[in-house]
């Protein structure tokens, strides 16, 4: 086993101001090996991730490479230099240049580029692991699937030993991440050691290996892929026990007080500019209710337009039976409704402000612009959420970006709670934050829904949707194919829906 | 001794104080009459004190004044107004039109100071409007918005008046920029209080601050909570330009006429580096308005110290140049965190000895 050895990591330790982000982590990664790296939100997989590619200097521990003495990796380009290469979430090419000259951006020896033999190089990779792009195509035309593979065979010919895949496939579709396994399942063959980070569990269990653990910093311990049940990581993940997470729907009573049949909003023919068909909606107070459908088919536009982010085209919207007019965002929020989009880093946090401000800003900016809470007030209001929803922060002062991703969305949602919307919709709340965060908030979605809040939420997880939702619009194309509700939100029922069966007749 | 390092090496105004000591230094060694503050009797024969520091405070309150407005439009729109100098000379060129009633050389004033600086007012927040439009609504960089009116201003200026350099007849027009009888400190000085008094208020009781800091971090993200961000920018650039009629105001008076070429010339850099100098990213989001106020009195502190060293005034861009690079670079996040590094090394080593 030794000599198959790629990488190992010792005790490896990191601190930053007020947190022991790592606590003497141990880390293997054979040849020929997909080795998933799972945790909680602020468990230090990123920051393990960093110190490996040199974005953080370690305050301990060793690194090695095959073998080999210790080597030290201080910066980006030492680990590109010991074979060490990383595909981010978020794509990192430049779109408006060729996928060749993505892939040999910044890599060139020689002053003179030869276009023509890097078009021939980079066509023969892009072949060799079989990837549906040419090497003269501009990058923005393909697939952001096709742009990460790109991105992967940059990192593949720069000749990597390791391969670091962090979450590449949160912005996939179902079909795009099979090709992209595809491609994993090529390279482990080829003998390159994959590092993936996910927090899909299907996607762990379809491709890895091994699976390492880590909790608050330190490290759980290291699995074989067959010697771990899912329910199991979870546990191991968490700390504790899983709730039975088919339950939590019981576990709350839905809302049934007089006007439990009270229209909460009301939407007729509404359209926006950003592509779909005008549509229909309503939702009835304390009820929960999701859009469902593929990436790309409509339903954040949906919930955007009633919010009013975009430019409203036609339509009327009524709230409590009476008119309103919804033009922008401020006018949604005078009429208790909250938005949490769907980006949280484009649409969601305000880097460099800190937690305090960023979720008093709605509040805030609701009770006006000539009336800023006092400092006090600001900070009681911070605390108070803090508390309810456990973020893990050192301070009210913490500038929001330096919080992990689960935390951050726990400001987001704090910012709008604290607001007492009427009406909440939550866009891929879950999205890219660790089991236990996921469960708290849907825990919260059907809480909040027995105290009379109507809510509206997305998720690309079908199994999160069935789980939280008593009514399901399902969208394809970007309009409204059907409605399930009660008994038919099932598993099979959305499945059938969305692939269209009524459209062939 | 227990003070962090680190807190201390992280706050934004540890860079323009320590600027502060070494100039003060600077000049301590080299002529500590820089220092000596006289009153005597001025042109008018009234007792005023004069002295290094006083000219330092004299023209370091324009500056101020004008970092405030440039402050907001930096965090705002991630960009600058370096049109800042010439809407000076548009103002200031209203202003006159108004006093002097279009003549060069009136006997008495054509109308009252206060209407000729409202005149300015307004003159100066349309220059603002019409930048604020340009880059708020139609998206342009601001440098590039405000190149307009920094090449056509002037311009602008020397037609208000057909060319003419109209003087004010009233001797009172000359306390703006000068000194009210029986007081010996430079009205400016009371000027900049006021506009610095009027910010401070203007923080604390609206959400100015966190509107445009949320606004230059992530405008996308304010819109979705309800800010405008396209007004929010417009209103930086209104707010500038209020603050270019007041440095008008002062400009013209110190000389009662104007020269259209020369009048608050580069005084944008000035401004700009006096943001940049108070700690305060030039690529916009939060903002310290007291860095930058502080940064314009170090700016001009600077200027001051390089004419005591007899530097030609032409030759003063380069020299200014040079220490502005030091300080730059000195507050750059780079250079930052290798000092913060290197505190905590030795830090740890002093654990390891003891």
């Amino acid at each position: 086993m030794e000599e198959n050895r790629v990488l190992e990591m010792r005790g490896i330790e990191k601190s930053f101001p007020g947190v022991r982000a790592l606590r003497g982590v141990d880390f293997s990664l054979n040849k020929g090996e997909i080795h998933a790296l799972m945790g909680e939100n602020g468990a230090g997989k990123s920051t393990l991730i960093k110190v490996l590619t040199g974005v953080y200097t370690k305050d301990g521990g060793r690194i090695s490479m095959q073998g080999a003495e210790d080597i030290h990796i201080n910066s980006p380009q030492d680990a590109q230099n010991a074979g060490i290469s990383t595909v981010y979430q978020e794509i990192t090419l430049c779109p408006n240049l060729t996928v060749a000259e993505n892939m040999y951006i910044g890599r060139g020896k020689s002053r003179i580029t030869k276009w023509k033999k890097m078009n021939e190089d980079a066509d023969k990779i892009l072949r060799s692991l079989d990837i549906p792009a040419s090497a003269s195509q501009q990058l923005a035309s393909c697939s952001i699937a096709v742009q990460q593979m790109v991105a992967i065979a940059r990192a593949v010919d720069m000749d990597c030993k390791v391969l670091i895949l962090d979450e590449p496939t949160s912005s996939l579709d179902e079909q795009e991440v099979e090709k992209l396994f595809k491609l994993m399942r090529d390279l482990k063959s080829k003998g390159v050691g994959i590092i993936f980070v996910t927090h899909f569990l299907d996607q762990v269990y379809e491709v890895c290996d091994r699976i390492t653990v880590l909790r608050d910093g330190g490290l759980v311990g290291e699995y074989a892929i067959a010697d771990l049940p899912r329910v199991e990581l979870v546990a191991k993940m968490l700390g504790k026990e899983m709730d039975d997470l088919s339950d939590i729907k019981g576990a709350n009573a839905a809302y049934c007080g007089e006007d439990a049949d009270d229209i909460v909003l009301e939407a007729e023919g509404l359209q926006s500019d950003a592509g779909i068909k005008p549509f229909n909606f309503h939702i009835k107070k304390g009820e929960v209710n999701g859009f469902t459908g593929l990436l790309g088919s409509g339903r954040s536009e949906c919930v955007r337009a009633i919010f009013g982010a975009d430019r409203i085209l036609q339509g009327s919207v009524k709230m409590h039976k009476k008119e309103v007019k919804i033009k922008k965002p401020l006018d949604a929020m005078k009429n208790g409704i909250a938005y949490l989009p769907e980006d949280r880093k484009i649409d969601g946090i305000i880097g460099e402000l800190s937690v305090r401000d960023n979720i008093i800003l709605a509040l805030q900016v609701l009770t006006g612009f000539f009336k800023p809470f006092s400092k006090a007030k600001a900070q009681a209001f911070a605390e108070e959420y803090i508390k309810k929803l456990n973020i893990k922060t050192a301070s009210a002062d913490t500038p929001i970006a330096s919080l992990s991703g689960g935390n951050q969305q726990k400001v987001i949602l704090a910012r709008w709670l604290l607001m007492h919307p009427e009406y909440l919709i939550l866009d891929e709340p879950t999205r890219g934050i660790d089991v236990g965060t996921k469960v708290d908030i849907q825990k919260l979605v059907l809480e909040l829904a027995s105290q009379g809040m109507s809510v509206t939420f997305i998720s690309s997880e079908t199994d999160e949707m069935i789980r939280t939702c008593s009514r399901l619009v399902v969208m394809r194309d970007r309009k409204i194919v059907g409605e399930l509700s009660g008994d038919e939100v099932n598993q099979g029922r959305i499945m059938e829906t969305i692939a269209g069966g009524e459209a062939k007749k | 001794m227990k003070i962090d390092i680190k807190k201390l090496l992280s706050n934004q105004l540890l860079i323009p104080i320590t600027a502060l000591v070494i100039l003060c230094l600077v000049n301590l060694v080299n002529d500590a009459s820089f220092f000596t503050i006289k009153l005597a009797p001025n042109n008018e024969g009234y007792n005023v004190f004069s002295g290094p520091l006083i000219t330092i405070l004299d023209y370091g309150s324009e500056l101020a004044i004008l970092a405030i407005g440039m402050t907001l439009v930096t965090a705002a729109s991630g960009g600058q107004d370096i049109s800042v100098g010439a809407t000076i000379a548009i103002a200031g060129s209203a202003m006159l039109r108004v006093l002097c009633g279009g003549v060069s050389k009136p006997e008495a004033l054509a109308a009252p100071i206060i209407v000729g600086f409202l005149v300015a007012c307004i003159v100066g927040m349309l220059c603002g409007v019409f930048n604020g439009l340009l880059v708020s609504i139609f998206r342009i960089q601001p440098m590039i918005a405000t190149l307009i009116l920094f090449t056509a201003g002037r311009s602008i200026a020397a037609w208000i008046n057909n060319n003419e350099l109209p003087i004010v007849p009233d001797p009172k027009f000359k306390y703006f920029g000068g000194f009210i009888p029986g007081i010996p400190i430079p009205t400016t000085t009371f000027i900049a209080i006021a506009c610095i008094v009027v910010a401070a208020l203007l923080l604390k009781f609206t959400n100015l601050g966190l509107y445009t800091q949320a606004v230059g971090i992530n405008e996308s993200s304010s819109r979705l909570n309800g800010i405008n961000p396209t007004f929010i920018k417009f209103l930086s650039f209104v707010i500038l330009g209020l603050c270019v009629a007041v440095a008008a105001l002062i400009k013209v008076s110190r000389l009662a006429t104007i020269n259209y070429s020369v009048i608050a010339k580069d005084i944008e850099m000035d401004a700009i580096l006096a943001v940049a100098l108070g700690g305060n990213a030039l690529s916009g989001g939060k903002f310290n308005m007291w860095g930058s106020i502080l940064g314009a009195y170090i700016i001009q502190f600077l200027t001051t110290t390089l004419y005591k060293f007899q530097v030609d005034a032409a030759a003063l861009p380069a020299y200014k140049a040079v220490v502005v690079i030091i300080l730059v670079v000195f507050s750059s996040p780079v250079v930052r965190e290798k000092l913060s590094a290197l505190s905590s090394k030795k830090k740890a080593a002093a654990k390891g000895v003891a």
